[in-house]
């Protein structure tokens, strides 16, 4: 089903760089194929965007269930799904299912395990997996202890050319951890482990990328120590990005009072010290992607006492508002925004989308970004409503979305 | 070291009135607590100490109400003193043992919470093991909810009966405080929720705690709870009044925290030795049970007038009389205390 081509004027188009630029863009057989100073053609559907931004459709990288319209609503048109489901994406075949799983009006790009099972012992069949559409590999919500693993995990993915997207949190100091350690979680008495633990672990994995050539992507970084080592490491030429999700920019450890578990995340929670250095590594560039970890757990996950509770939260309603949050603070421009939530992940996945750009897929979002709302986890879009931000105001709303210049939202 | 404040019976006008003395529902935790509301708790618990004594030991303030001793943990001298607290006070008491009760088939927390509502109890006793396990039941019940031990959160009538005990061993009046006592809490102070809420009880009535333990049990920015920290328990216990010994798990002197029974005894334990260097007024308490010969040796916790151990126990009764009382006062409609009233503060 071709629809006619399309075009969209009357809309502020951000593009990768520079401020929004007032334009038109023009789409046809799936693609964009004019931006900027552009006329509808005749037979063109046309839309008028009323002076709402023209932005790409987000690519959040890491997401742990296929929510369609929690994505749609969020204005997220490409998912790339963590491989811990049950059973794991350890092989093709899964791969494959979950490749095509979100077609036609939304792309799932599936992360293969890196290990087994996600055991962390024994390598999955990577090269297969790759090669019936998995975009990257992970290791999952956990990090693999065994070093030797990781440095064969890492050379055979340099080889291959996939990026290894891997959770940075020693896990002999982690341990049972649900809180890092501090003030609040000695308080509440819960399990909690030094912040350190994803230092620990980041500096590991910066070695061996930085022996082996292989592209280490952080998911999540959420400490001053780790954003450091990343930091440096960029410096020094190795080939490593970093992700975080709003909740490590927006939040601290204070959440946790009372033991609201909809604050249970993995990694936990920080200090408002750690979550000043995620604002400050996002401005600087030493973050290249926010994403929205959507995580939705219902009440069998959630109303448990806290360290009985399952990690993770529904996030992809709230990324783009959360994200615009650095914009309106002076954090970060909206080309910079939209770069993290869909440039910067597309290239990531070796994916020809996330930015407004003739050729690439039509995969747009109408942004209104100062229209206010407020969420509530009661009235979500996505299967469960275990947002951190229940009750916040929020300003930033998507209006329209197409997939492959199909309006799907 | 103690100031003695000025001696005052209890219930006079020293409390907002009625229910205004002590408008919480629940006694999840000594943190939500001010000063004068954990006084006044102690201050009720003066007259069934009392009763206590008395060869004829009933009131028949709750009869007619039940109260549920839901245990999702084993124990038994909390369990043995809230069970003789609430039939001392005239109550129908049930006893709810996790190890025999459908918690085991995978029923959650919340099930059975609700399950224990529906049954119309008047007011439940909950242990658990997972911190903020009693605040999560306290949320979805619509009785009175006394926390018994949540985890390494916060066991108050512990707190509450270690403040009772010292009061009574200083020879304190009712009313008074504890400010400048000294404590020293010993111990795994990382799991121990008895630390937390008498850190909090005892901080709040004015007393100076000093909390020691090795660091691998010790949690992280506790100064932030306005304690002192030690890692020598000799330099800790100079100028202490009281030493509060805590249990150690003996699962974690095999090696993961500390290398062994005998290495804990000679760093952190309260020995004849250590003992006989205090001075003669210092006391000692433990919230038992206690592992002889390890944290505490046998003579010192047997000592007639300087170990408050069994004192502790006896003052526990009253302690969770007290608030058996006083949380179901608005249920039961006591003058003062009725919901409107509570609401309307």
């Amino acid at each position: 089903m071709t629809p006619r081509p399309l075009t969209i004027t009357g809309g502020k188009l951000v593009l990768p760089t520079g401020a929004p630029q007032p334009g038109a863009l023009r789409v046809a057989e799936g693609r964009i194929v004019a931006l900027g100073d552009v006329s509808p053609e005749p037979g063109d559907e046309v839309l008028n965007a009323k002076g709402a931004l023209v932005t790409p459709g987000l690519v959040d990288l890491g997401v742990f269930a296929i929510d369609k319209p929690a994505f749609h609503f969020g204005g997220i048109t490409r998912a790339a799904l963590m491989p811990d489901q049950g059973p794991p994406l350890d092989h093709p075949a899964r791969v494959r299912f979950a490749a095509q799983s979100g077609k036609p009006d939304m792309w799932v790009h599936p992360l293969g395990a890196a290990t087994r099972g996600l055991e962390g012992t024994e390598l999955a069949e990577i090269a297969l997996m790759r090669d019936a559409g998995a975009k990257a590999v992970a290791t999952g919500r956990r990090w693999i202890g065994d070093s030797g693993v990781m440095l064969r995990l890492m050379s055979y993915c340099a080889m291959l050319g996939l990026v290894l997207v891997t959770h940075a949190e020693d896990a002999g100091i982690a341990g049972h951890a649900v809180a890092t350690a501090g003030e609040m979680a000695t308080r509440l008495g819960l399990p909690s482990a030094p912040a350190e633990a994803e230092a620990l672990a980041v500096a590991r994995d910066l070695a061996l990328a930085e022996l082996t050539g292989c592209h280490l992507h952080f998911r999540q970084v959420t400490t001053a120590a780790a954003l450091d080592l990343v930091r440096s490491a960029k410096a020094r030429g190795v080939k490593v990005t970093a992700g975080v999700t709003p909740a490590h920019f927006m939040l601290s450890d204070l959440e946790l009072a009372n033991f609201r578990t909809f604050c249970r995340l993995s990694p936990p929670l920080r200090s408002d010290a750690d979550r000043q250095a995620v604002i400050a590594a996002i401005a600087d560039g030493t973050i290249d992607v926010i994403a929205s970890g959507h995580d939705p757990r219902g009440a069998e996950d959630k109303r448990l006492p806290f360290a009985d509770a399952e990690p993770g939260m529904a996030g992809a309603e709230t990324l783009l508002p959360l994200t615009l949050t650095l914009v309106r603070d002076g954090q970060i421009d909206l080309a910079r925004a939209f770069t993290l939530l869909a440039g910067n992940p597309a290239a990531l996945l070796g994916v020809k989308a996330g930015r407004l750009e003739v050729g690439l897929e039509a995969d747009l979002a109408l942004v209104e970004p100062e229209r206010p709302w407020i969420v509530d986890r009661s009235k979500m879009a996505a299967t469960a409503g275990n947002t951190p931000f229940d009750r916040r105001p929020v300003e930033g709303r998507v209006t329209a979305l197409f997939k492959g210049g199909n309006r799907i939202a | 070291m103690v100031s003695m404040t000025e001696s005052n019976p209890a219930g006079t006008s020293r409390y907002p009135q009625g229910g205004l003395a002590f408008p919480h529902r629940d006694l999840t935790g000594i943190a939500h607590l001010a000063r004068h509301e954990i006084l006044y708790l102690l201050d009720e618990a003066e007259q069934w100490l009392a009763l206590n004594r008395q060869r004829h030991k009933r009131a028949e303030v709750l009869s007619g109400l039940t109260i549920i001793n839901a245990f999702f943990e084993n124990s038994t001298r909390t369990l043995l003193s809230f069970e003789i607290a609430g039939k001392r006070l005239g109550a129908d008491v049930v006893n709810m043992h996790a190890a025999t009760s459908s918690v085991k088939k995978g029923e959650t927390l919340i099930d059975t919470a609700m399950t224990l509502n529906a049954m119309r109890a008047d007011a439940i006793v909950i242990r658990h093991a997972s911190s903020g396990a009693v605040q999560l039941i306290a949320d979805k019940v619509d009785c009175p909810v006394l926390n018994a031990g949540d985890g390494s959160h916060e066991h108050p009538t512990q707190a509450l009966l270690d403040a009772l005990t010292i009061r009574h061993a200083l020879g304190l009046a009712p009313g008074s405080d504890l400010n400048g006592l000294k404590v020293t809490i010993c111990g795994d102070i990382l799991h121990s929720r008895v630390a937390r809420s008498n850190i909090l009880s005892l901080t709040a009535l004015g007393a100076d705690v000093t909390v020691c333990a090795p660091p691998a049990l010790m949690p992280a920015e506790i100064e932030a709870m306005g304690v002192r920290v030690s890692h020598d328990f000799d330099a800790a216990l100079e100028g202490a009044d009281v030493v509060m010994m805590l249990r150690l798990q003996l699962e974690r002197m095999s090696g993961q925290f500390i290398p062994s029974p005998r290495e804990y005894r000679h760093l952190y334990g309260l020995t004849l030795e250590r003992f006989g260097k205090l001075p003669p007024n210092v006391l000692v308490m433990h919230p038992g049970p206690m592992n002889r010969g390890i944290e505490i040796d046998s003579q010192v916790a047997d000592h007639p007038t300087r170990s408050l151990i069994t004192r502790q126990v006896e003052s526990g009764v009253a302690i969770r009389m007290a608030c058996l009382d006083v949380l179901t006062r608005r249920a039961r409609g006591v003058p003062g205390w009725a919901a409107t009233e509570g609401a309307a503060a």
